[in-house]
């Protein structure tokens, strides 16, 4: 058996209102990759914060190295040989590569001299990457690759990495792979958060599950079966969503040629997007993130106009209309972001019924807004979809993340649309609302609408879409019949590796 | 009206001090947003600059002293900014104009009895024979110590930004404040240093213009000057050889303006006066759309949530 | 150590006594600059808020409560809806004067013509000098996307060198032996915005300030436009999203805050002022400000907040002519008002909780 690199002993953690950690205790060996499974706010994320020194613990001790390890702040733990690469990366757009990399090392060597440290280190564990590039102008798996080999320069003994393969096609994450492979050779030991089953099946030595911040199980991933992982991180058997056979009927919703510029500088243009939509149809969109999701979003539900000719919609040309103008003739929308985009943060749910209702529920009379009106629509969702809020007059923000998912999913499914698009419908949502999500969305198209589910969960996709396409550098692959599809053929539809060099040695 | 009055050199020389309270606080300033605050209480530190400057100078005759004191007052001044927005939270643009309320009614009440008051000079650098070279001499060899200080404040927040480590950590905490943070950065501490060297920088330009420029003590006698320094640091992309080169258009056209008005042109000299003001305006037009550089995380407010 | 904590949901209570906290803490911190430049503190704190209401001269004072107070609540009133949208007008000043200056102009273009149709010709066209002055950094920012704040408050430096020439040139008093200054539209009945009962303060300044309160109060609770100004304030991408124009949206709310600060400059130029003079205009632009977010940018607390900031004028000139206390030290009390206010504010949305710091 290994030696013992890390151990955490009854680690527990309170925010005001939730135990964030309780009595969370495991050991991680040294030269193993360890799983630390759970479903969103499990505290997967509070624990590793403590190992990283950005949050205190109240209790409980870790020992890296036999010696008590209390780091007061993540300079401290990157000295001890702690490593951690963010799911949201913690990168400057604005900066090159060296910079950012110069930013998260102690004792950072002159520029030219670290430009040529990152060149090597990069080459020797297959992630090649250039030094001088601007780290907005990445794609998502170069700017992991940054994070990577600004821990890999520290030589971490323990490196932590956060979802590492959201953001990756699946040739991306076959590349990683082999690079946290050459890492446990050379002893480095990993903590390797997920809740990607297979993957972790593959790839980790240990796991250990979490779930609502105490430890559940731990297993040998190898010996266990997916499904057995699953159920210990849900704690129930989990329904799979049922949907009737459905045949596509006549197209509602045709993009031709659709071509946007890009709204930011680091933003993304949508280039040449052709699509026909039917009744009753799921359209599974996949991707990498960044590559167009939220432009197409924004172009269908009219945030941005798109020039005329472009997006017809029952036979009409709807390039010109608003958002409202569009919710009037049945195509709704609910964006990924949920705090800011789908809904306002510090306004209440029946504000938010109000900001996408109005017009398709007359809450809106002449411009005099009907208030009463307002909050039955917001009590119908909140009964209707199961949102757990004390009342419809509480702030959005002060929603879990999935049960505010459900009043944006909910508030457009109740609109009776003809056409829904919808970004990350289950993006942060734990299983049982996002099974909840996924069926009312088959039960609309069941209903005769259209649906379109942009997403970067490929399992999802495959469950509840009937075709399949994959949004790349701004174009949409051809799509195909969502049914048969191999991984192999998703991830090139998805941009294979992206031009990214692939290792050698 | 007599044109030939106005001497190109020696306008040339006036325009590098007309410029200098300008480029003094456009400095401090552009720290400050690369630091990703957005303060716009440039004008109530100016003014409050001003009058300290101007009390210390006239109380001790040193007008050294004055500035040392006014680029104290300035930041003491900017300290109150940095509270409300770094330690309360406060929306930025609403904390930067109670700054400037606040800067211009406590100046007038600190300045009442210096009204009038003519403050003993500061002398000019002694550069021996260079300042007798001829169109060089008056230009760039004639000047007080403040206009070479401004030069190298220029010259080092350059340096610093873009060669050091200091320079680097401060442009990261502006781009985004968040991952500064995730990487162990103390993103109030760095902020509000850097809010105080603005501070600091804008009161010194405040008591250049009581100290030098006028030089004598009225209320509001910063005139705006302190907005037009925050329209500066668009204008300079949040680049410091830019603000450089803009203090000096706007230096330009002030001491145009002025010269102008001696030589008694037939405009009208309220139209003159208002020149400054609207080549502000046509400038932050033409240049609304080169937007790409600003800092990240500029304006926003920062609060580590867990 | 005391931490930050955000709350799951802005407190109503803090919201209401924010304002509170302020005028109390404004009050002890006044009171000890008044003491240290030498004056009863609390003989000036009650010469500021109460002589003015019931003191000996009360009868004098309290009209002029609502002439001080009416200007200000009804420019806070425009800056309060694009505060909340975040549109920031600050050269509410410019607009001032541009409304009064175009007011003034056209009552003096008429006189000496005796006519009912002069003063609502003057209330319009002091309304256009105001909008027509906000629709510059209004359409700049739409147009090429320049910052209002910095347009809007440069065009108040223009406009007070435009009032300079005016009342120098054009609109000088032919019969003014040469002094500068416009004619009295106090005595040119026509033109001349005058009480609407005597000794009484009312003038339709007022009236339109309490029209403006209620307005915006309804627009706010009840209309789509003060949703989309609510919605675009806390949220922007939501609000587009939602189906807001953010364009027309800042068109409507500078336009409408350049109508009411035009409005207000017209008003006191054609009563209480009563002559366009280089210096006719005395800052409530500004002090707008402090009153809009005194007022928490609500129409009903704008209007209580307009009250109290009228107060500290007059009770502030009181206390200068009785005491001799500085004007600037009212316009410090002023600017204190506004420090403490964002200071408390905080604690509508997070709460302050003792204990172990993290490491942040």
């Amino acid at each position: 058996m290994t030696e013992t690199l890390l151990r955490l002993n009854g680690l527990t953690k309170a925010y005001p209102g939730v135990v964030a950690n309780s009595d969370v205790g495991f050991d991680i060996g040294r030269g193993e990759i360890h799983a630390l499974l759970g479903e969103n706010g499990a505290g997967k994320s509070t624990l590793v914060k403590m190992i990283y020194g950005l949050v205190k613990p109240d209790h409980g001790t870790m020992h890296l190295n036999g010696a008590v390890f209390t780091p007061p702040d993540p300079r401290t733990a990157r000295m001890a040989g702690v490593g951690m690469v963010f799911q949201h990366f913690s990168l400057f757009d604005a900066l090159t590569v060296a910079e950012n990399i110069a930013l998260g090392m102690e004792d950072a060597p002159a520029m030219g001299q670290l430009a040529d440290r990152i060149t090597q280190v990069s080459q020797a564990y297959g992630l090649p990457l250039s030094p001088d590039r601007v780290v907005g102008d990445l794609s998502a798996g170069e700017q992991q690759r940054v994070e990577i080999i600004r821990c890999l320069l520290q030589e971490p003994k323990l490196l932590i990495m956060d979802e590492p393969t959201s953001v990756l096609t699946p040739q991306e994450v076959s590349i990683l792979f082999e690079t946290l492979n050459t890492l446990r050779a050379e002893g480095t030991s990993i903590l390797y958060i997920s809740h990607k089953l297979e993957e972790i099946r593959t790839l980790c030595d240990a796991a250990t599950i979490l779930r609502l911040g105490k430890v559940v199980g731990s297993c040998v991933p190898a010996e266990t079966s997916a499904r057995d992982m699953a159920e210990m991180m849900v704690g129930e058997t989990l329904k799979t969503p049922q949907r009737a056979s459905t045949k596509a009927g006549e197209a509602v919703l045709q993009l031709s040629g659709l071509n946007l510029p890009p709204a930011t500088a680091f933003g993304m243009p949508l280039r040449d997007i052709s699509l026909t939509l039917h009744k009753g149809e799921i359209m599974g969109i996949g991707g990498v993130a960044g590559n167009g999701q939220d432009e197409l979003l924004g172009a269908l539900s009219g945030e941005t106009r798109a020039p005329a000719g472009m997006i017809e919609y029952k036979g009409r040309d709807i390039a010109a209309l608003g958002p409202n103008a569009r919710r009037k003739i049945g195509l709704l929308a609910a964006p990924e972001e949920r705090l800011g985009h789908a809904a306002a943060p510090d306004m209440s749910l029946i504000e938010n019924a109000m900001l996408t209702g109005a017009t398709r529920e007359n809450l809106d009379r002449n411009g005099l807004l009907n208030w009463s009106a307002a909050r039955g629509f917001a009590e119908r969702i909140i009964e209707a979809f199961d949102v757990r809020t004390p009342s419809s007059g509480n702030a959005a923000r002060s929603l879990s993340g999935g049960n505010l998912q459900k009043f944006v999913i909910g508030r457009e499914v109740l609109q009776r649309p003809d056409v829904l698009v919808v970004n990350q419908p289950t993006w942060g949502v734990d299983a049982s609302a996002a099974a909840a999500i996924r069926q009312a969305l088959l039960d609309l198209a069941e209903g005769g609408a259209a649906v379109i589910v942009i997403s970067q969960d490929l399992d999802e996709l495959m469950e509840i879409s009937d075709r399949f396409a994959a949004l790349n550098e701004g174009r949409l692959s051809q799509p195909r019949p969502a049914a048969g599809l191999t991984v192999d053929e998703i991830g090139l539809m998805m941009g294979g590796a992206h031009g990214m060099e692939v290792a050698h040695g | 009206m007599d044109l030939s009055a106005i001497n190109p050199i020696i306008l040339i020389a006036a325009l590098i001090s007309a410029a200098t309270p300008i480029l003094l606080a456009a400095t401090g300033e552009l720290v400050a947003e690369r630091a990703g605050v957005l303060n716009l209480g440039v004008e109530g530190m100016m003014i409050t600059g001003a009058i300290c400057g101007f009390i210390i100078t006239v109380n001790t005759g040193s007008p050294a002293l004055g500035f040392v004191m006014a680029a104290l007052g300035g930041a003491t001044l900017s300290l109150l900014f940095a509270f409300l927005t770094q330690v309360a939270l406060a929306n930025q643009v609403a904390s930067g104009l109670a700054l400037t309320l606040f800067g211009l009614g406590l100046s007038a009440l600190m300045g009442q009895s210096y009204v009038g008051i003519k403050p003993p000079r500061m002398g000019d650098v002694d550069f021996g024979p260079l300042a007798d070279i001829p169109v060089l001499g008056p230009i760039l060899f004639s000047h007080d110590p403040i206009v070479y200080l401004g030069l190298l404040v220029v010259a080092s927040v350059w340096a610093v930004l873009k060669f050091t480590r200091m320079g680097l950590v401060l442009r990261a905490v502006g781009e985004n404040h968040d991952a500064a943070h995730a990487l162990g950065y103390k993103v109030k501490r760095i902020r509000t240093l850097a809010i105080m060297f603005g501070g600091a920088c804008a009161g010194l330009g405040g008591a250049y213009i009581s100290l030098i420029r006028v030089p004598q003590w009225t209320e509001g006698m910063t005139a705006g000057v302190g907005w037009i320094a925050l329209a500066l640091v668009v204008f300079a992309s949040w680049k410091p050889w830019r603000v450089l080169l803009g203090a000096y258009l706007f230096g330009g056209i002030t001491q145009l303006q002025l010269n102008l008005q001696g030589a008694g042109v037939a405009i009208p000299v309220e139209y003159l006066a208002m020149s400054p003001y609207i080549v502000t305006i046509v400038v932050l037009v033409i240049l609304a759309k080169d937007k790409s550089r600003a800092p990240g995380s500029l304006g926003r407010i920062f609060h580590a949530s867990q | 150590m005391i931490r930050l904590e955000k709350r799951p949901q802005p407190s109503q209570g803090f919201a209401l006594a924010s304002p509170l906290l302020a005028v109390l803490a404004t009050v002890i911190f006044g009171g000890a600059l008044f003491a240290a430049l030498g004056k009863d503190p609390v003989q000036a704190i009650l010469t500021i808020f109460w002589e003015p209401l019931f003191g000996e001269f009360s009868f004098f004072y309290r009209p002029q409560l609502l002439i001080k107070g009416a200007p200000l609540v009804l420019i806070a009133i425009g800056l309060a809806l694009g505060f909340k949208a975040g549109i920031w007008n600050i050269g509410a000043e410019g607009q001032y004067i541009m409304g009064a200056l175009f007011g003034a102009g056209v009552g003096l273009a008429f006189y000496p013509m005796d006519s009912f149709i002069v003063f609502p010709l003057m209330v319009l066209a002091g309304a256009f000098g105001g909008w027509f002055w906000a629709m510059i950094p209004a359409i700049l920012k739409v147009r090429f996307g320049t910052n209002e704040i910095l347009v809007s408050l440069m065009l108040v430096y223009v406009a007070e060198q435009f009032l300079a020439s005016m009342s120098l040139g054009l609109m000088k008093n032919p019969e003014g032996f040469g002094f500068p200054g416009s004619r009295n539209l106090q005595q040119y009945p026509s033109a001349h915005n005058a009480e609407l009962f005597a000794n009484s303060g009312m003038h339709w300044g007022v009236v339109a300030a309490f029209i403006a309160v209620i307005f915006a109060y309804v627009l706010l609770a009840r209309h789509r436009l003060g949703f989309a100004i609510r919605v675009t304030g806390e949220a922007p991408r939501a609000a587009k999203f939602g189906g807001v124009n953010p364009s027309r949206l800042i068109l409507f709310c500078l336009g409408l805050s350049g109508v009411l600060a035009g409005l207000a400059g017209m008003f006191e130029v054609a009563g209480p002022a009563g002559q366009v003079t280089i210096d006719f205009n005395v800052g409530y632009g500004f002090t707008a400000i402090i009153v809009a977010f005194l007022g928490r940018l609500h129409p009903i607390g704008i209007l209580f907040a307009g009250g109290l900031m009228a107060l500290t004028y007059i009770g502030g000139d009181i206390a200068q002519s009785q005491m001799g206390l500085p004007v600037a030290a009212i316009q410090v009390f002023q600017g204190m008002l506004l420090f403490f206010l964002l200071a408390f504010d905080l604690l509508t949305n997070y709460r302050l909780r003792v204990g172990q710091a993290e490491a942040a």
